[in-house]
């Protein structure tokens, strides 16, 4: 069932994502306080690293398992989208201390009342998408 | 071989599991943006019969759905079966700034494992802590779709691109966390 592949691969990212602790409330504020260069080497060295792998399946012409060319869609250049929403967000995750993938990574470490934050960011994405067209993009 | 795993990662380790993730699922067809499932889930809600940013086929996105789940059971088994032999080690500048607004970072295992607050998210329905989580979780779910992604879609995802707007992006996540964390945080805890 090809399912399955997403699911391990998930299960992988659950383990990373705890492993590095990327979950931790207590990280992220010691991130956006600049007292840790650790969140910092996890991102800076996913991004150098992803950067690499990304110009890499550019250039050979990456293929899917299934034989799909990789394709990359550029996004369309804006700056209110971009800066207020990433602001909004920003302010979220500082006072959460967690992202979306940390939430459902938090969830599966028992972490009860993360339900709490999951379920207000699904009501947060729903009120975005009432509001949208009113919105400055 | 466990007890190595159980170590607590080396950010240099951590950020090239995280390009493997990505690797993989860009291998499957699918890609690295976490945010997007928060969508899909309004979407199954039947959000798309009255507004348009839902009315699409969340069918495509199932794959989405199953790699989240995943990410709940790697939590699972991480915390159970992989679990560091003590807790987060929060440096000393953190560890005092949050002791003066009432949070205690756990320094033994007996006191926690460090990744939560139990002062805040072993107490989720006393009035602030509330206000904190879902006002919190609201600006997370609101700003990531407004923004078009999150930390895996822009930080990750996007900057690998080499996308300009996922540059701006991850300047507005820095924006909003910054004054979340420096300005309102510290009054909202002593409160």
């Amino acid at each position: 069932m090809k399912f399955i592949k997403y699911l391990l691969v998930g299960i992988l990212f659950g383990i990373v994502m705890t492993k590095s602790e990327a979950v931790s409330w207590f990280r992220i504020q010691e991130m956006f306080r600049f007292e840790s260069f650790h969140m910092y080497g996890i991102i800076g060295t996913a991004v150098i690293l992803g950067a690499i792998l990304v110009a890499t399946i550019k250039k050979v012409h990456g293929h899917t398992i299934t034989g799909e060319q990789i394709k990359f869609n550029p996004k369309a250049m804006s700056i209110p989208r971009y800066l207020i929403g990433g602001t909004i967000f920003g302010l979220g995750w500082a006072m959460t201390g967690a992202c979306p993938g940390p939430m459902f990574t938090l969830l599966g470490q028992g972490v009860w009342s993360i339900l709490l934050v999951i379920v207000s960011a699904v009501i947060g994405t729903f009120v975005y998408g009432v509001l949208r067209p009113k919105l400055p993009h | 071989m466990i007890e190595l795993i159980s170590q607590p990662w080396h950010w240099a380790i951590s950020g090239t599991m995280i390009v493997f993730v990505m690797f993989l699922l860009l291998w499957f067809g699918g890609e690295f943006g976490v945010s997007s499932n928060l969508r899909t889930l309004c979407a199954i809600g039947g959000a798309g019969k009255k507004y348009d940013f839902f009315n699409f086929n969340w069918k495509d996105q199932i794959w989405n759905l199953v790699f989240i789940a995943g990410a709940i059971i790697g939590g699972y088994i991480a915390i159970n079966y992989l679990g560091s032999p003590e807790p987060v080690q929060i440096s000393q500048a953190t560890r005092t700034y949050l002791q003066s607004v009432g949070i205690h970072v756990p320094q033994t295992l007996a006191e926690g494992n460090g990744y939560v607050p139990s002062e805040i998210f072993g107490h989720p329905f006393s009035p602030i802590n509330l206000f904190m989580l879902t006002i919190g979780g609201f600006l997370v779910g609101f700003g990531a779709r407004y923004a078009g992604g999150c930390t895996s879609g822009h930080a990750i995802s996007g900057l690998s691109n080499l996308q300009i707007p996922s540059l701006i992006a991850v300047i507005g996540f820095f924006i909003g966390g910054l004054t979340m964390a420096w300005l309102i945080l510290p009054n909202l805890l002593t409160l």
